[in-house]
């Protein structure tokens, strides 16, 4: 039943019980609250991607406040290509894991959802070096709000890292012989994988 | 097997076993939700006493010495900031969101119980930084609020230093807090329904609350990043907000910010938050009204596709707040146009509830005493909203008390309505108590009465040109004498209604051990938390078996039935009962 139709049921008029049983249709509650906060995360990241253009019409002068020309784009160092290239590794292990999962190959699906796990620590790593490779190189926080929103970006995207990590941890330290909750972190992970390439579009088109 | 929550056993349920267990670190939504309303009340009780204070200074000038300039802006700001975020929302989605959604939808409980917990329990903890606040150096922010930049972390702006930090903590581990309650509210309604309630059988209750925890988890994102980038302006020296300028004579370092950004940022969670507080009224009053007129409510379909339809709209008319912040004429147009057509399913819902009225069976207990009063203050503050919502008619009034008078009546009092009206409709589920019936009628007729001598008034006020947060008007000339009076006569009008909420606690308190045993249905209401076995309900609701829905939540005083209602969980006469379904 499509959702228009539920929501134009006339439910004064036919009592009774639905034929359909709610349990028939109704996927799992964390595949849904996954869904759902994949909504906010995706709110987030619009808004500041808003705020980050609006931030630059002030420089281009569209803004009320004239124009001050502040607004300095970051360079692109090879390490940015790196950590992109390590994400998406993590997320080829993800759905490697999700794959051998629904075979029913345990083995290889641990080794997957380990290393899948591993490839995110060093996006983590990687993105800390870049960090300290731009403040080295001068481009500090405060300098300029094109390095701001950069690190305001790269920020809020590794604490979702990071709470994918958390996830990740608590499921390997799991209670022997719970299954593995490889298809809810896969999406997650494949979900973090296409913020960060918005993101990174966004970084390096402007 | 996926639906854990569906499955007819306890076995998923968390059964503590310690005093503490139960009611300290519980994760029973109902426990959690009476903790989310007695931390809200109880901050909302702060807030009264600030607002009480402003009244005072506002009435007698030049009198109290312990309210200075700096201490009049940090009330106003501390007051607003409670009581739209800290007292509505906390009140009516963490409290009657977490009691309401699984008992009304045939649910054990929330889908994520331990979330639900953290929830509660990191709610507490962004109340206690926003009370600390009180006690650091410079006290507490009063910037106002809205806390627009560049002014609220400039100095000379009380609270410049250690306040702003911590309101601005305090409202992004709210954030944190709300959106692990919303993810909740929406999967739990989403997910955990019990057989046979489908969508449209919902109560409004279960709609407004639904939607309402739909905006927020969509709204609250933008006060976060706003929250952070404003942090980062402050702490760190960034220029997201603050242009280039002189501040006490010396140039800051902040260069090519933008304060427009966060009033953007700020009003694009900040109104659909008026709705995130004003939908889950909707629902309840909605209920309050069908279930003491013992009539089905008018137009059912009608009143949740306004509901989702008023939260649809109300991400599109956030500038509406931003008529005077000199942007762009052509946006102020369209924000005007969309703001007037959000008035047309709001006046819909309006409508049902007099239609719902209308030749109704009316019993005039204290629940529907407040419902009615609702009825009253949000149309006025409905009204007065249509006034400020064009641009012109906004521009001269945008500064003044008329505007104080309007977001009252819409948002202050009518959801304060709401949420007394629900609370003496469900104390005796809640608590298995009856309140005291004198008390609660004299606490609505001193409470209704009296926010009609506190806001209306302001109205004038403000076409006057009296202007809003000032600390004192001094010698104005085009402020007459009269105008003086009305403040006085407001603020006894103030601390009076004030005074009449101790009768409610009292109530509230000496029922809860004095109170007669109350029925487990008293006002023959067909919704499914009625029918629970125990009153009050068990943990896990429902003893072994879940209820089974048959009909929608509206059936009263169906023709050819002996009772004026017909609970949801009854089967139809006619129908077979559930076990010989196959047949």
């Amino acid at each position: 039943m499509s959702l228009f139709s539920r929501l134009g049921e006339k439910s004064w008029e036919t009592p009774g019980v639905p034929a359909e049983d709610p349990a028939s249709y109704r996927p799992e509650a964390a595949r849904v609250g996954l869904i759902v906060y994949f909504l906010v995360a995706t709110f987030l990241f619009l808004l500041v991607t808003s705020a980050y253009f609006m931030r630059m019409g002030v420089e281009a002068g569209h803004g009320s406040h004239g124009s001050t020309g502040d607004w300095h784009p970051m360079p692109e160092p090879p390490l940015i290509w790196i950590n992109t290239a390590v994400l998406m590794m993590a997320s080829l292990a993800w759905e490697a894991a999700r794959a051998m999962g629904r075979r029913g190959m345990a083995a290889p699906m641990r080794t997957a959802f380990l290393s899948a796990g591993l490839f995110g620590l060093l996006f983590l790593a990687g993105q800390l070096l870049l960090w300290r490779d731009y403040a080295a190189a001068g481009y500090f926080l405060a300098a300029n709000p094109a390095n701001s929103f950069f690190y305001l970006l790269t920020a809020l995207h590794g604490l979702h890292i990071a709470g994918g990590l958390f996830f990740w941890l608590r499921a390997l330290l799991r209670p022997r012989g719970a299954p593995l909750p490889v298809e809810l972190c896969a999406a997650y992970w494949h979900f973090l994988l296409l913020v960060w390439l918005a993101m990174l579009a966004l970084l390096v088109s402007t | 097997m996926a639906t854990v929550t569906l499955a007819d056993d306890l076995k998923p349920l968390h059964h503590p076993r310690t005093w503490i267990g139960k009611y300290v670190w519980s994760q029973d939504h109902k426990v959690i939700a009476i903790q989310y309303a007695t931390t809200a009340i109880a901050v909302g009780l702060l807030a009264l006493v600030l607002s009480g204070l402003m009244r005072l200074q506002l009435a007698y000038p030049d009198t109290f010495d312990f309210i200075q300039p700096d201490n009049y802006l940090q009330y106003v700001t501390i007051h607003g900031m409670i009581m739209v975020i800290y007292l509505l929302t906390a009140l009516l989605l963490g409290g009657f969101g977490n009691y309401l959604i699984p008992l009304m939808i045939g649910a054990r409980d929330m889908v994520f119980p331990f979330v639900n917990m953290l929830s509660y329990w990191v709610y507490l903890l962004a109340v206690m930084v926003l009370v600390a606040s009180f006690f650091v150096p410079g006290g507490p922010t009063g910037s106002g609020w809205t806390l627009y930049p560049p002014q609220t972390i400039l100095e000379g702006t009380p609270g410049a230093d250690l306040g702003i930090i911590m309101m601005l903590v305090s409202l992004a581990i709210f954030v944190v807090a709300f959106t692990m309650g919303g993810l909740n509210y929406v999967t739990t309604v989403l997910q955990a329904r019990t057989k046979g309630m489908t969508l449209m059988r919902m109560p409004c209750s279960v709609w407004g609350i639904f939607v309402a925890s739909i905006m927020g988890l969509l709204a609250f994102p933008a006060l976060f990043v706003a929250c952070i980038m404003m942090a980062l302006d402050r702490i760190a020296g960034t220029s997201f907000f603050m242009p280039e300028l002189v501040s006490m004579g010396n140039r800051t370092g902040y260069q090519g910010g933008s304060p427009i950004l966060f009033q953007h940022l700020f009003w694009f969670f900040g109104h659909p938050e008026v709705y995130i507080v004003a939908l889950p009224a909707f629902g309840i009053v909605s209920d309050l009204v069908a279930v003491h007129a013992r009539k089905n409510i008018f137009g059912y379909r009608m009143m949740v596709w306004a509901i989702v339809i008023i939260g649809a709209l109300s991400f599109f008319v956030w500038a509406h707040h931003m008529y005077v912040s000199g942007m762009n004429p052509y946006f102020g147009f369209f924000f005007a146009t969309s703001t007037l057509i959000i008035a047309v399913p709001t006046a819909i819902k309006v409508y049902n509830w007099l239609l719902t009225l209308w030749k109704g069976n009316i019993h005039l207990r204290v629940p529907m005493l407040f419902a009615i009063g609702f009825l009253f203050t949000f149309i006025h503050g409905g009204l007065s909203g249509l006034f400020l919502g064009n641009v012109s008619v906004d521009v001269p009034l945008s500064d003044t008390f008329f505007v104080i008078g309007h977001f009252h009546m819409v948002m202050g009092v009518s959801p304060i309505l709401v949420i007394f009206g629900a609370i003496y409709h469900w104390y005796p589920k809640i608590t298995g108590r009856m309140w005291n019936d004198t008390v609660a009628k004299l606490h609505f007729w001193i409470t209704f009465i009296g926010v009609y001598a506190i806001f209306l008034p302001m109205h004038y006020l403000g076409i006057l040109g009296v202007p809003r947060r000032y600390y004192a008007l001094g010698e104005t000339g085009f402020i007459p004498p009269s105008a003086h009076l009305a403040n006085e006569m407001i603020t006894i009008a103030a601390l009076t209604v004030a005074a009449a909420q101790l009768l409610f606690f009292w109530n509230m308190i000496w029922s809860l051990f004095r109170g007669t045993r109350a029925d487990p249905n008293p006002w023959g209401a067909t919704t499914l938390e009625w029918q629970t076995p125990d009153t009050p309900p068990a943990h896990g609701n429902w003893g072994p078996k879940l209820p089974v829905v048959y009909r929608w939540a509206y059936d009263y005083s169906v023709p050819g039935h002996a009772r004026d209602f017909i609970p949801q969980n009854a089967p139809p006469a006619s129908a077979p009962p559930p076990k010989g379904e196959g047949a």
